[in-house]
C-alpha cells in the first residue's frame, strides 16, 4: 500500500447516551438505555446473543432504525435525527449488499459520485480501496462473479472509500465458512491499524470480539452488562452473564450475594485436601471426563454441591487423575471475580 | 438417479410431446392460417389460395382509412404502454412497501380490471366519457386502455419485487444517496425487466383491445381492432387478412423482444 493513495482519514469519536428501542407490541424495550463512549480511532464490539439490541443498536447509530430516546453524537454532533445518507458512516452488512447490476468499480465509486468527487479522484481513490482489500485485478467483475468472500471485501472497499467518520460492521463474517472467516477477520485487523478509522463492530462471536477489538461491550437483553478490554473482560467480569458468555467458567457459591468466578486454566487439581497451598481456596469435585482437544486437555469436573466445572490443562502435561477419581481442586482468590448472584435463577 | 439429474434435464416422454404438439396446434392454427390467406390473389379467402399476391398488402397500406386506424391504434397503445407503466410501477412499488390500512383493498380494485366482464367495463367508460366528452378521442382511447392494462405491469413488478433484497436500498442510503438517488440508481434498474415486460404487455393490451374501442368509436377516429370488426361485418374482403397478419407478426414480435434481449445479455 503506498501511502500516497491509501486511505486515510482523521478519527472520529461516538457517544451515545441513554439511547433506548422500544418496538411497538414487544414486551420490553430492544434497547434499554445504553451509554457508551467510543473513543476516535477505537475499534470497538457490540457481543452479545441474539436478540441482545446490539444490532438495533448499530442500526441506530447508521440510521436505519428511530430512536425512542437518548442521542447519539458524533465529535459532539448530534446525529440521531439525520438521514442516513446525512450521517457520513461506513456501514458493511453481513449479506454484503453489493448492488448486482453494477460492476466491483461502480459499486465503490458510488459514494464518491454521490459526493461529487471529480472524475479523475474517483478513479484514483478506486483503484487504492481496492489494492486495500487486495481486489484490484476484479475492477470489472460483476458481484455475482465473485465469491462471498470476494464480495465482502468490495463491501469493505465500498464503506471505507469516501473516508466516513467511522465504519459500521454488521456481523459482516456471519455468512463466510471458517476458513475465509479467519482470513477476512485478519484483514479487517489489518484495514483497522492501516486506516486509523474508528470501527464498531457486531458480532455474537466471542472468539472474532477478543481478538479483534480494543474494547467489547457485552449486550444482554438490550443492555450493556460490561464495557472492557478482552483481557479485563475475560479476567474480571463484572456479571455472570459476562463470565459465562465470555470463555469458560467455574462458578462457586460464596458467602452473602456474591457467586465467584474462576477460569479453567487458573485451577489446579491436587489427590487430598493436605496438597492445597497455603492461601488457595478449593473445593472437592470428581472427574467426569477428559477430553483432548489439540493443544489442551479439558478435565471435566463434578462439584461436591452437584454443579459442572472444568480444568484445562496444556496437552504434553502429566494428568493428575482419570475419570471416576475424586480430586480437590484449588484456586489462588487472585484469580477469581467475584460477581452478583443472579436473583432466583441460582440456585447454588 | 442423481446423477442422471445432476447431468441433464430429463427428457420429457413421447406420449406427452404429442399431446403439446396437438395443443399447440390447436391453439396458434387458425391465427396462422391467416397469413397465406393474406397472400392470396383471389376476391374472396382462400386456403391454400391457389395464386399468389400482394394486392391485400396495397390495398391495406393505399386506404386511408386503414392508415388512420393504425396511426390510432400505435399512438393509443405507445401511450398506454408508457402510462400504464409509469402508473403500475409506482402502484407496485407502493403496495409492496407501504404498511397502511386497506392495502389488500386497494389492491384488489387495481386488479380488478382483469376480472370484470369487458363489456362492462366498456359500458361504464362510455357512460362516464360521454359527460367528460372523452368518446372518439386519442386521450379517451388511452385513459380507458391504461385502466385495462395497469393491472399486468402490477403484476410482473410485484413478481419483480418478490425476488428483491432491500438491502441494497440501505446499503446506498448509508454510502450517502438519497431516496430519489436510491430509486433511479438502484431500486429502478434492478425491477428493469418487470418494468420492460410489463411495459410490453400494456402496450399488447392496447393494441387488441376491442370492446371498449367500439364503444368509444367515431366515424373520424378509430382503432385498427375496431376497424377490422367493421370490415368484417360491412363487407367481406381478404385486406383483413392483411391487417391481421400484420397484428399477429406485431404483437409476436413485441412479446418476445424482452425474452430475446434478456437471453443476449445473460449470455454476454
Amino acid at each position: 500500500m503506498r501511502p500516497s493513495t491509501a486511505p486515510t482519514s482523521t478519527s472520529h469519536g461516538i457517544r451515545i447516551s441513554g439511547v433506548s428501542k422500544v418496538f411497538p407490541g414487544l414486551p420490553r424495550p430492544a434497547v434499554d438505555d445504553v451509554t457508551l463512549d467510543v473513543a476516535p480511532g477505537e475499534f470497538m464490539t457490540f457481543l452479545g446473543p441474539s436478540g441482545s439490541g446490539k444490532t438495533t443498536t448499530l442500526s441506530m447509530i447508521a440510521g436505519f432504525t428511530p430512536l425512542t430516546a437518548g442521542s447519539i453524537c458524533v465529535d459532539g454532533e448530534d446525529i440521531s435525527r439525520l438521514k442516513p445518507h446525512k450521517r457520513d458512516l461506513g456501514v458493511v452488512f453481513q449479506q454484503y449488499a453489493l448492488f448486482p447490476h453494477l460492476t466491483v468499480t461502480k459499486n465503490v465509486a458510488f459514494p464518491l459520485q454521490q459526493r461529487a468527487v471529480p472524475r479523475a479522484d474517483v478513479e484514483a481513490r478506486v483503484r487504492a480501496a481496492l489494492e486495500l482489500v487486495g481486489l484490484a485485478d476484479f475492477a470489472d467483475r460483476l458481484p455475482r462473479q465473485l465469491s462471498g468472500g470476494q464480495q465482502q471485501r468490495v463491501a469493505l472497499a465500498r464503506a471505507v472509500v469516501y473516508q466516513p467518520r467511522a465504519l459500521l460492521m454488521d456481523e459482516p463474517l456471519g455468512a463466510l465458512d471458517k476458513k475465509l472467516r479467519d482470513q477476512l477477520r485478519r484483514e479487517i485487523a489489518r484495514m483497522h491499524r492501516e486506516l486509523g478509522m474508528t470501527f464498531l463492530f457486531v458480532t455474537h462471536d466471542q472468539e472474532e470480539a477478543l481478538t479483534l477489538s480494543d474494547r467489547i461491550a457485552v449486550f444482554n437483553n438490550g443492555r450493556v452488562e460490561q464495557v472492557g478490554t478482552p483481557n479485563e473482560l475475560y479476567e474480571r467480569p463484572s456479571t455472570l452473564f459476562v463470565a459465562q458468555f465470555l470463555g469458560e467458567s467455574n462458578v462457586f457459591a460464596d458467602d452473602g450475594a456474591e457467586v465467584v468466578v474462576v477460569r479453567p486454566e487458573r485451577l489446579e487439581l491436587h489427590a487430598e485436601p493436605g496438597a492445597v497451598p497455603d492461601g488457595c481456596r478449593h473445593r472437592k469435585a470428581v472427574i467426569t471426563d477428559i477430553v483432548y482437544v489439540g493443544n489442551h486437555h479439558r478435565i471435566g469436573l463434578r462439584f461436591a454441591d452437584g454443579t459442572e466445572g472444568s480444568v484445562m490443562r496444556l496437552a504434553g502435561t502429566a494428568l493428575p487423575a482419570a475419570p471416576g477419581e475424586s480430586v480437590v481442586a484449588s484456586w489462588s482468590p487472585r484469580h477469581q471475580a467475584a460477581v452478583p448472584r443472579p436473583a432466583a435463577t441460582w440456585g447454588v | 438417479m442423481p446423477s442422471t439429474r445432476a447431468g441433464r434435464p430429463r427428457s420429457i416422454g413421447w406420449g406427452l410431446r404429442l399431446w403439446v404438439t396437438a395443443v399447440a396446434v390447436l391453439l396458434l392454427a387458425p391465427t396462422l392460417v391467416v397469413i397465406p390467406m393474406s397472400f392470396g390473389a383471389g376476391q374472396t379467402f382462400a386456403f391454400p389460395p391457389k395464386e399468389w399476391s400482394l394486392r391485400w398488402y396495397e390495398e391495406f397500406f393505399s386506404s386511408p382509412q386503414w392508415m388512420s386506424s393504425v396511426v390510432t391504434s400505435a399512438q393509443a397503445a405507445l401511450l398506454t404502454g408508457v402510462l400504464a407503466t409509469v402508473i403500475g410501477v409506482a402502484a407496485a412499488i407502493g403496495l409492496d412497501r407501504g404498511r397502511f390500512p386497506g392495502r389488500e383493498l386497494l389492491r384488489s380494485a387495481m386488479m380488478a380490471p382483469m376480472i370484470v366482464p369487458g363489456i362492462v367495463v366498456a359500458v361504464a367508460i362510455y357512460g362516464t366519457f360521454l359527460r367528460w366528452h372523452l368518446n372518439g378521442t386519442l386521450l379517451g382511447f388511452v385513459l380507458a386502455h391504461t385502466v385495462l392494462a395497469v393491472p399486468f405491469v402490477i403484476t410482473s413488478v410485484s413478481t419483480s419485487l418478490a425476488g428483491y433484497d432491500s438491502t441494497v436500498e440501505v446499503a446506498a442510503a448509508s454510502l450517502g444517496a438519497s431516496g430519489w438517488t436510491v430509486l433511479r440508481r438502484i431500486t429502478l434498474p434492478l425491477l428493469m425487466p418487470g418494468i420492460a415486460s410489463g411495459f410490453v404487455f400494456a402496450f399488447v393490451t392496447s393494441l387488441d383491445e376491442v370492446v371498449i374501442a367500439l364503444f368509444l368509436q367515431t366515424p373520424e377516429i378509430r382503432t385498427l381492432p375496431v376497424q377490422m370488426y367493421d370490415s368484417i361485418t360491412l363487407e367481406i374482403d381478404p385486406t383483413i387478412a392483411a391487417a391481421s397478419s400484420l397484428i399477429v407478426v406485431v404483437t409476436t414480435v413485441a412479446l418476445l423482444l424482452p425474452q430475446l434481449v434478456r437471453r443476449r445479455r445473460s449470455e454476454s
